[in-house]
């Protein structure tokens, strides 16, 4: 056992062996055992040494000794001093076995106690014919100490010897003590009966139990409170009736000062009503409060915890904490994780009311001195910008005045993605990043100004002299996606200002494919090369893509989620530790967002692309089923993302179905195109990898159009892909077909990728 | 169910270690210190997660108190247990320090040892656990004549004009037995923290206030106690009482064990409060300070003809005459590219100093008395000041402690014990605001 550095002054400078040796000395002097006070302070000086990582196993013999006193203090430290050696001295920890059994009839109760738990602690094996009988007899004393301790040793002497039968008359002992009157004992009888009957499931929770651990809740601690909580969750009422029953008595705890009690509470809650959304929605107002309360509390790390549930009530009810924005606010003190958080939440709860607090609030953290901060502000104030775009806008380009580096280069990544998802604040953008090339260092904000003058390049005009100095400082680049962004940008540039531009590409071509040593560089150039060499109009196909995608912010946005797929993760660790990169999350978002259509520097070359489509659709054409090739799917007339959007809100849901397939690993353009082949337009895909991860389909068939919402997870299966289909007009046959032949498409490509 | 606790010096030695399952090695202590300093910057430090093992924890004093645990379990009870340990610790030992931990680790394995059997929590409460722990408290703190030294701090208006050094409340609640003299005191103590966001325009855009009445008892029994409000306390918006200014509060909840049958009427608490620190009542105020905030700041940035940046900082207390704010420290944001500041203060005992390293200035004063106003002029040399750099200084950020005073209006009109003891153990009664962050936008 190591225990680490330990302090010089603390230490003295010999070996352990001379301590070891003055210790057993003055341990088996007769006077000190004499002498109470001294005794005491050897076997003190021992545990401080264990403590600081010298072996004290040597002494073995003398401590248990010195255990056979009547001091109490004495005995819990030898005690401790035997639960740690007890491993490294099987043989030696046996002779103890007497005195701890003779301590377990002294009619001390606490000496009853300590010795039991003790004994039920040494995890040696062979113990547990030794346990046995004083853990049965202990379960029959009448202090509840030591039944507390005994109820908690059937769970100890069960995982000391996994394989062998289980007790029956045990169990029956530990059902029965579930109404001993301590309350301590019934808590701790779920405990050990959910241990030793793991393997069938846990403690029953039958109609009586239930009841009976209801009527008991006002007896129980907090800790008793919340842990019995849990062990209700897996009760199931029979009717309503008694349901509300439940409920009825639950309601106190809800509101009650303590936040473990509102939190397993409102689990049970939500749990128990998962069939009642009204009511459920009913539970999260009323704990609305508490939850709050927690947000604010004095302990950073509860703090924490709260914040992270309020994300997942707010995923459901986003309009809950809206009037309570203020609390959300970041003080300059807090750490980092705190305020990433309340950011989080901040862009989630913003509306009409506050939204202008809420920038302004948003607009000050901007300027904070940390750059992962500000950066990470910049970022929620434009996706508050998709909604109230000029606003946004506003902040933002006040932020370039700045002319910081990190600020400039978050705010042009905001840009972009407020162009793809707002075309109408195009311009404003156009004028306001002039000047930006000279601050931007960073490769993730010279991608997105790369793109932004590629795409929008037509309105900015010294576009084409920009990125110029980009392809003349090439060879000091250092970053693969600057560059393939850069080659991107400039054939598209070309295609609206050729005059101005041809030269310039014309040596980016050139330096990338002659002088480049990254392969992946050196494809998109050459491919680029041969696509000019096509001719302009094929050029122009490929890449004149829409310019913005408006569908996407909407579909995307902020779908309320029902509450049962996050209710059985609330109070658990899951919503605290998934959290994951922080910055990520506000950063990426926006430009996780896909682009079909839009190539806007992913890696994956075009080439590629239809390449992988080729080989899929062999497969595809092969492995399609009878039934779905009996009908015919069309992809035209095409329909606009808002007549999509419009269409699925008017119609009903067809039908869901879950089909047993993850999410496709493949790139966005892959499963488009592999779509396309078989005749299903795909319109918004979100990123590969994202969760949840969503993708919205449409197809024409025999005079009906068919509309599909594909999601995976959270909250459903990993490998299981949940489909709606909404039809007009109803067609059973065209919709099976439609289904069928998605389902092969899926399968195909996941079967592909691995 | 928890699967070890320990405790950890900031520099990773091991002060606690016990393991109460025998799922993981004492291996862990490493691999979570690892962990934890690792972290980049930002990343939250909460709950970790290795090999199926997660480790939840907590800071506080320095110290790192961590619990792993194999299951899927509540992270709201863990981090509660852990602060409730920390507290517990500081109850039993005086205070929760490196230090502290390393004199009394007997009495700490002994707590764990009551508090949880097989990683089950089996009770917290002081009240039983006094009952079986036996090892007394070495105090790491002797009662030393300096103590007396910072007297004022907080005031004991409740029977007589004495004053209480404050570390008289930082010592163990065991280690004295026996009948001496100042032992069986009671602290109440009603603590506020303020947040508060003062707009470019004076305008205040946010105020927050949680408050907290915390009861120290030091009686080893302790008869009913009952502890008189202000009688026009007020909860939530509606609500007016009495016809004085009101004191009110948007929400308050109070400790499982007061009583709260006189509340509604008279406005009285009444708890037997067991020995150690508790929190007998929490509440919160927001947007509606009863008096304007503490301190008000007039700023004026301004660049002169030698190009240098003058930060001019006006700085007014508008606490009540006869309060004063301690420890002021203003911070305020600069350019970038500063180089050097040269400064003019107002008087003698502040001081005021350029921090490269944070961006910032920092001006400090020991001590500002109510009505007072204070000012500031620093003359920053920023080569290549643009008027972009004007931008960069705000928002000035403060941080002061308010003894004696509370800012929702607070006040504790009574102590009582019932019955009444024959020998009065001394009650004491200290207000403090603490500001958890005041920001004024520039």
């Amino acid at each position: 056992m190591t225990w680490g550095r330990v302090s010089v002054g603390e230490m003295p400078y010999l070996g352990s062996e001379e301590t070891v040796k003055e210790l057993k000395r003055a341990l088996s002097n007769p006077n000190v055992q004499s002498d109470r006070l001294r005794y005491r302070n050897v076997i003190l000086r021992v545990i401080r040494f264990m403590t600081q990582g010298l072996d004290m196993s040597p002494l073995f013999m003398e401590m248990v000794k010195a255990g056979a006193s009547v001091d109490i203090v004495q005995k819990k430290l030898v005690y401790l001093y035997m639960c740690t050696y007890a491993k490294l001295k099987p043989d030696l920890t046996l002779l103890a076995i007497n005195t701890l059994r003779k301590d377990c009839a002294d009619p001390n109760p606490m000496v009853r106690g300590l010795a039991l738990r003790n004994m039920c602690n040494l995890r040696m094996p062979g113990i547990t014919e030794y346990i046995q009988q004083p853990v049965l007899t202990g379960l029959r004393d009448k202090a509840s100490y030591v039944r507390r301790v005994a109820v908690l040793g059937c769970a100890k002497m069960r995982n000391l010897q996994p394989d062998a039968e289980i007790d029956g008359t045990v169990v029956n002992e530990l059902y029965g003590l579930l109404r001993d009157p301590d309350p301590v004992v019934m808590v701790n009888c779920l405990r050990a009966l959910e241990e030793i009957l793991k393997a069938e499931g846990g403690v029953v929770i039958n109609k009586p139990i239930a009841h009976h651990l209801l009527n008991r809740l006002k007896d129980l601690d907090a800790w008793g409170q919340s842990e019995t909580l849990g062990f209700l969750l897996r009760y199931r009422p029979r009717d309503d009736t008694e349901l509300f029953d439940i409920l009825n008595l639950l309601d106190g705890h809800l509101q009650g000062g303590d936040s473990a009690v509102t939190a397993a509470t409102l689990r049970l809650f939500l749990q128990l009503a998962s069939g009642h959304p009204t009511v459920q929605a009913d539970a999260l107002v009323r704990a609305r409060g508490p939850l709050l309360a927690t947000c604010t509390a004095s302990s950073r790390e509860l703090r924490f915890t709260g914040l992270c549930h309020v994300q997942r009530v707010l995923r459901s009810l986003p309009a809950q904490f809206s009037p309570d924005y203020k609390k959300f606010f970041c003080s300059y003190s807090e750490p980092g994780y705190i305020k990433f958080r309340k950011m989080e939440i901040l862009v989630e709860l913003v509306n009409d009311d506050n939204v202008v607090l809420v920038l302004e609030e948003l607009q000050a953290y901007c300027t904070d001195v940390s750059p992962e901060l500000a950066q990470a502000a910049i970022f929620a104030v434009g996706r508050i910008g998709r909604t109230y775009s000029e606003r946004g806008l506003a902040i933002l380009t006040g932020l370039l005045g700045l002319r910081q580096e990190h600020i400039t280069s978050a705010v042009v990544q905001t840009f972009r993605d407020l162009v793809w998802l707002c075309p109408q604040s195009t311009a404003c953008v156009c004028q306001a990043i002039a000047g930006c090339e000279e601050i931007i260092q960073d490769s993730d904000g010279k991608q997105a100004l790369i793109w932004l003058l590629g795409m929008h390049g037509d309105q900015i005009s010294g576009a084409p002299y920009i990125l110029e100095d980009y392809i003349d400082s090439l060879k000091t680049e250092l970053s693969t996606l600057v560059k393939l962004e850069l080659l991107t940008a400039m054939t598209r540039l070309f295609l609206s200002r050729p005059a101005e531009t041809q030269d310039m590409l014309g040596r980016l071509l050139h330096f990338c494919i002659e002088e480049e040593t990254d392969m992946c560089v050196r494809d998109r150039a050459l491919f680029y090369h041969r696509l000019l060499r096509c001719g302009v109009e094929e050029t122009r196909q490929v890449l004149g893509g829409p310019k913005s995608d408006p569908s996407l912010g909407l579909i995307a946005g902020r779908p309320e989620e029902p509450i049962n797929n996050w209710a059985a993760h609330f109070n658990t660790l899951e919503p605290v530790s998934s959290s994951g990169s922080v910055v990520a999350g506000i950063g990426c978002d926006g430009a996780a967002l896909p682009t079909l259509g839009g190539s806007d520097g992913t890696t994956h070359s075009a080439a590629n692309c239809t390449l992988a489509v080729q080989e899929a659709s062999e497969d595809l054409c092969s492995g399609l089923p009878e039934e779905a090739t009996s009908f015919s799917l069309t992809l035209g007339p095409a329909l606009t993302p808002e007549a999509f959007e419009k269409l699925w809100l008017e119609l009903e849901t067809f039908q869901t179905v879950s089909l047993p397939c993850s999410e496709p690993s493949s790139q966005p353009e892959t499963l488009q195109a592999a779509l396309q082949l078989v005749q299903i337009q795909a319109l918004a895909f979100s990123r590969p990898g994202s969760v949840p991860w969503k993708a919205y389909l449409y197809a024409h068939g025999s005079e009906t159009i068919i509309l599909a919402e594909l999601l995976c997870g959270p909250g459903s299966d990993e490998d299981r892909l949940l489909v709606t289909v909404k039809q007009e007009p109803r067609d059973e046959k065209v919709q099976r077909g439609f289904l069928s032949v998605l389902e092969t498409v899926l399968q195909t490509l996941v079967s592909d990728a691995t | 169910m928890i699967s070890q606790v320990f405790i950890l010096s900031s520099k990773g030695d091991h002060l606690i270690y016990k393991d109460f399952r025998g799922e993981a090695t004492t291996d862990a202590i490493n691999v979570f210190y690892q962990m934890v300093t690792a972290l980049p910057g930002d990343q939250p430090p909460v709950v970790m997660t290795r090999e199926g093992l997660h480790f939840i924890h907590i800071r506080q004093g320095g110290l790192y108190c961590v619990a792993t645990t194999t299951t899927n379990a509540s992270p709201f009870t863990i981090i509660e247990f852990l602060n409730r340990l920390a507290a517990l610790i500081k109850d039993y030992c005086g205070s929760l320090s490196e230090k502290s931990v390393r004199m009394n680790f007997a009495l700490i394995y002994e707590m764990l040892d009551e508090m949880l059997d097989y990683g089950y929590i089996q009770t917290t409460s002081t009240d039983i656990l006094k009952n079986f722990i036996q090892t007394e408290a070495v105090s790491s703190k002797p009662f030393s004549l300096f103590d007396l030294s910072n007297v004022g701090l907080f005031g004991a208006e409740t029977q007589q004009s004495r004053v209480t050094p404050s570390a008289s409340a930082s010592r163990p609640i065991m280690s004295s037995r026996g009948d001496q003299g100042g032992k069986n005191e009671i602290f109440v103590d009603v603590v506020e923290r303020l947040t508060v966001v003062i707009g470019a325009n004076g305008v205040l855009m946010k105020v927050d206030i949680q408050g907290e009445i915390k009861v120290k008892c030091y009686l080893p029994t302790c008869s009913e106690m009952r502890i008189g409000l202000n009688e026009e306390f007020s909860v939530g918006k509606s609500q007016q009482r009495g016809y004085g200014a009101a004191v009110r509060v948007d929400e308050c909840n109070f400790h499982q064990a007061v009583r709260l049958d006189e509340f509604d009427s008279y406005r009285i608490l009444k708890i037997c409060p067991s020995q150690g620190e508790q929190t007998v009542m929490q509440y919160q105020l927001c947007d509606d300070l009863p008096s304007a905030p503490p301190f008000q700041l007039f700023p004026t940035v301004e660049r002169d003809k030698s190009d240098r940046l003058l930060i001019y900082l006006k700085l007014r207390c508008d606490l009540p005459p006869k309060s004063a704010a301690i420890n002021v420290s203003v911070t305020v944001p600069i350019p970038k590219g500063s180089l050097s500041m040269s400064q003019e203060l107002s008087s003698p005992d502040q001081r005021a100093e350029l921090q490269p390293s944070s961006k910032a200035v920092h001006w400090e004063i020991s001590r500002f008395p109510g009505g007072a106003q204070l000012s500031a002029l620093f003359k920053l040399e920023v080569p290549g000041l643009s008027a972009a750099s004007l931008l960069e200084v705000g928002p000035v950020s403060m941080s002061f402690e308010l003894p004696k005073h509370t800012c929702t209006g607070l006040q504790i009109r009574f102590l009582r014990l019932t019955p009444v003891q024959p020998n009065p153990s001394p009650r004491w009664v200290r207000y403090v605001t603490h500001s958890d962050s005041y920001t004024i936008r520039i």
